[in-house]
């Protein structure tokens, strides 16, 4: 830095970030990494090629990124009634939204079983009614990830519509736009920069998820195991490189994903003039 | 007349923000309405756009009545006090916005749309920007584009909420003029809200002043500032001194030619240049010290101040022409004898 700066502390500061990022990111992923090169690549690939690892990639990324989808739809339309009505309890309810984040997922997972479960409240009903079942299959870990990831999509979202300028709403209805219009033409578009945020946050914890998606997915080999899971289950049996395999393709994979998710969300905002 | 409300009432909560308004204003005009803060200016102007609901009364433009019509039915062009301009549209597609959410029978073709707004960020003098986003222009140029947004759909009535407000005192001044100046050329029937007296005057053909959500006088500015309906409408019109004459010792005040025998009130409002000033002789009792003056261009205004008899010493305002003050080679301190032109009386 030859120019002066105006604010101070550069040098600390990113020494810090550094030294941070070395203990809690970089270390462990390269110890991740060298393990992974005591595989040679045919091994490697053997272990990727595995059926019931690929079996359990697909369910991994695909529940979650449902799930994401979903606890985005979901998590705007309850950013908006938090946001834009008044209704009693609604400090109660807001509260109630981060739960997902302070209770441990064990619980909640425990819990999502055995309401959803073929005999539990909701699950019975279910069943009753339409001869789904939620629980021990893949629809319910995508339950279970929507649960965990709504808050993320909520809170993303909320302080993005509370900033929201609504003269710009009656700007359009005084132009002529009818609600919908004014809907689609002027609030998601300035709310979609959030809203893709809050999704790129439920998929990456989705895709992370352990505690809470083992009680609900009844880890039935080639059905309902995660990935995470195998990785465990790998360790269990000692078979360390290949538990490091498995981590890193998926480091890989979710890095990859986020990225993309960043260029759409950079792709957006240009587009707005956000940019 | 192109725009007419009917004994309007709104309350909010306790807060009564419009008693019983009634106001008709004619086609072409260019009205504003006058107030300080809280007076029920911009909730009468938003009844009107249809943006709030009056708890009674109705709302007619051009002789339809509009009480229950949605804002997007009610044809008006609104311009907003901090532009709400779509932050994630260029320029021309805010302009264009109007014209595209029209029912797909009356929605012109994208020819039509490219061709009316360039005509419309012309007509602002603003088509080198139509690539850009609002958050990249300037506060003067994102009230030109409200504007010509408001403009694209041909609106009956046009209604803007503190144009001006937020833009620095110099810009303001230019875009006074220019609004003036469109409003000539357009003719559409406008009404914007201040409460910049001084704005009122300059761009208005009809002035509505408002006060506790009652109207306290409505006519050309020359006539309100020339024949103040009220103590109200005086003081908050230009500058005004006012005597108490229950108050003041009256003495003073009939030798400066402000006869109680002649008054018709017991408050009298007398505008500064209404006060003639003059160095008194040296053995005068003038009662009258000269304390300061401040140039205001080709005005001086001097401030005076009565000699303390009795009570706090009170300053009275007069202004005149620069040359005419030179003229009378007066210093800080001096005495000075004062007559009284003209004064509004009011009770």
């Amino acid at each position: 830095m030859s120019q002066s700066n105006i604010m101070p502390g550069f040098r600390p500061a990113i020494s810090f970030t550094l030294v941070y990022l070395a203990l809690i990111v970089l270390i462990p992923l390269s110890a991740m990494l060298l393990k992974t090169f005591q595989l040679s690549l045919d091994e490697y690939w053997a272990i990727l090629t595995n059926q019931r690892v690929q079996a359990s990639f697909r369910l991994s990324f695909g529940a979650s990124l449902i799930a994401a989808a979903i606890a985005a739809v979901f998590g705007f339309i309850i950013a908006w009634s938090l946001v834009r009505y008044s209704f009693p309890g609604k400090r109660l309810f807001d509260a109630l939204i981060d739960l997902p984040f302070a209770l441990p997922t064990a619980v909640a997972g425990i819990v999502l079983a055995a309401i959803y479960e073929p005999h539990g409240w909701i699950g019975k009903l279910v069943m009753d009614g339409t001869g789904i079942q939620i629980a021990y299959k893949p629809l319910g870990i995508v339950f279970a990830l929507i649960f965990i990831g709504l808050p993320f999509v909520v809170r993303t979202i909320e302080p993005v519509l509370q900033e929201f300028d609504t003269a710009m709403e009656e700007a359009a209805a005084s132009l002529g736009a009818t609600r919908l219009q004014a809907f689609v033409k002027v609030i998601l578009p300035n709310i979609l920069p959030a809203t893709i945020t809050g999704f790129a946050l439920a998929f990456a914890r989705g895709v992370g998820e352990y505690g809470s998606v083992i009680f609900i997915a009844g880890n039935m080999p080639y059905i309902s195991e995660i990935v995470p899971l195998l990785i465990i289950t790998k360790l269990e049996q000692y078979d360390y490189a290949g538990a490091t395999a498995i981590g890193l393709t998926m480091l890989i994979l979710s890095f990859l994903l986020l990225l993309l998710i960043n260029g759409l969300q950079w792709w957006v905002r240009r587009r707005s003039g956000q940019l | 007349m192109s725009i007419s409300v009917n004994h309007i009432s709104k309350h909010f909560g306790a807060f009564t923000a419009l008693d019983n308004i009634s106001l008709d204003i004619p086609e072409g005009e260019l009205v504003a309405l006058l107030g300080p803060s809280g007076c029920g200016k911009t909730t009468l102007l938003r009844i009107i756009a249809g943006l709030e609901r009056a708890d009674q009364g109705d709302v007619f433009l051009k002789g339809d009545k509009v009480t229950d019509k949605p804002v997007k039915n009610r044809q008006i062009g609104f311009v907003f006090q901090h532009y709400a301009l779509f932050r994630h549209m260029s320029v021309f597609e805010n302009v264009a916005f109007g014209l595209r959410v029209k029912p797909r029978r009356e929605r012109p073709s994208n020819d039509a749309v490219t061709k009316k707004v360039h005509a419309l960020l012309e007509l602002v003098q603003l088509d080198w920007l139509h690539d850009r986003y609002p958050d990249q222009l300037s506060g003067g140029q994102r009230q030109r584009i409200a504007l010509a947004r408001a403009l694209a759909v041909e609106p009956s009535v046009l209604l803007l909420d503190e144009p001006f407000g937020a833009l620095d005192a110099s810009v303001r001044k230019d875009l006074r003029q220019w609004l003036r100046n469109l409003h000539h050329d357009l003719n559409v029937t406008s009404i914007f809200v201040t409460h910049d007296q001084e704005e009122a005057m300059e761009v208005a053909s009809q002035v509505v002043v408002l006060n506790h959500g009652r109207i306290e006088q409505q006519g050309a500015p020359g006539d309100i500032y020339d024949n103040p309906a009220n103590a109200f409408v005086s003081r908050f019109i230009g500058h005004t001194n006012i005597f108490d004459l229950e108050e003041h010792d009256a003495d003073w005040l009939q030798t400066a030619g402000l006869s109680t025998a002649q008054q018709k009130g017991r408050i009298a409002h007398v505008r500064p240049h209404d006060i003639v000033i003059e160095k008194s002789t040296a053995n005068s009792d003038a009662f009258v010290t000269l304390k300061d003056w401040q140039h205001l261009g080709a005005l001086i205004r001097i401030e005076l101040v009565k000699n303390g008899s009795n009570g706090p010493a009170a300053s009275v305002y007069a202004e005149m022409p620069n040359k005419q003050f030179k003229r009378l080679h007066l210093n800080k301190g001096d005495k000075v004898d004062l007559r009284i032109r003209h004064a509004h009386w009011f009770h």
